[in-house]
């Protein structure tokens, strides 16, 4: 009768414990100097080549939005 | 390459919300969800101000500081992206942000709140990039395009600059020398830090 208790008892604390709660590690993201592959892509700079897309990024930034550089 | 950021200039922002509407568009947005808004201040008063204002990209983002899951993460850019996966939409980076950035879909039954949605700079998310998953949970990837963020792209007085910080901030300093005002960029100190906001230090504020 008391093994019974005990293994019911045991049984019971079963649903007691408590599950590990780790953080994740933060997501991997791809660098975007490797681009997509698709045709929406600007032309002027390599895929793959980081150096190149941020030449590409840095001359858009300017010719883009530096009124100044265009009009004057 | 420096890091990704915004600036909105106060004095060329006519509050047209086309920035608004080109994210919108951009991405798909759905109903209820403004990734980006125009908030104008003493509006209707002479010499009001508007300004264009979406997630900034935060040096030490307070979104990513009090995520109970761990869902932000910050590209070699520095573009603070999350991953709607792990996102549990507890709303806590929404409290955190001082922008008002994080946005929450509430078209689901009962109004309940989704997983959180916020500007990517148009950098889109975890997933492959250019993939359609990507595109359907976070928008374009117009960095990997080689291509700006289209709310600066298409801001038609180009009051709203994006792209390498020290690019942008050129750009910003070479305005203000020739119209001789409007040198405060607004939302600068709190998302990178007075130091990089063009003002000096100053003894005991931190920066």
């Amino acid at each position: 009768m008391k093994l019974l208790l005990t293994l019911i008892a045991a049984a019971g604390l079963v649903a007691c414990s408590d599950k590990p709660q780790t953080l994740g590690t933060p997501a991997q993201d791809t660098a975007p100097s490797v681009g997509t592959g698709k045709a929406y892509t600007v032309a002027g700079w390599k895929a793959g080549d980081k150096a190149s897309w941020e030449s590409q990024l840095k001359a858009r930034a300017q010719y883009g939005q530096n009124d100044y550089s265009r009009v004057n | 390459m420096a890091r990704m950021k915004f600036i909105c200039d106060a004095e060329r922002c006519i509050e047209c919300n086309g920035c608004v509407t080109a994210c919108k568009n951009e991405h798909e947005v759905p109903w209820g969800v403004n990734r980006r808004r125009v908030v104008t201040l003493n509006d209707g008063v002479p010499g009001e101000k508007s300004i264009s204002v979406a997630c900034m990209h935060c040096s030490d983002a307070p979104c990513m500081a009090v995520c109970p899951v761990n869902c932000f993460y910050r590209t070699d850019e520095g573009v603070v992206l999350h991953d709607k996966d792990v996102c549990i939409g507890c709303g806590y980076c929404s409290y955190a942000c001082p922008f008002g950035a994080p946005q929450f879909p509430s078209q689901g039954t009962f109004g309940v709140r989704g997983k959180m949605d916020k500007c990517t700079f148009c950098a889109g998310g975890p997933e492959a990039n250019g993939s359609q998953a990507e595109f359907e949970k976070y928008g374009r990837n117009r960095l990997a395009e080689g291509k700006l963020p289209v709310c600066a792209e298409m801001c038609s007085t180009k009051a709203l600059i994006a792209g390498d910080g020290d690019v942008i901030a050129d750009i910003l300093r070479n305005r203000v020398l020739k119209r001789g005002k409007g040198a405060e960029v607004w939302g600068w100190g709190t998302a990178y830090g007075a130091k990089q906001a063009g003002q000096p230090p100053v003894a005991g504020v931190k920066s």
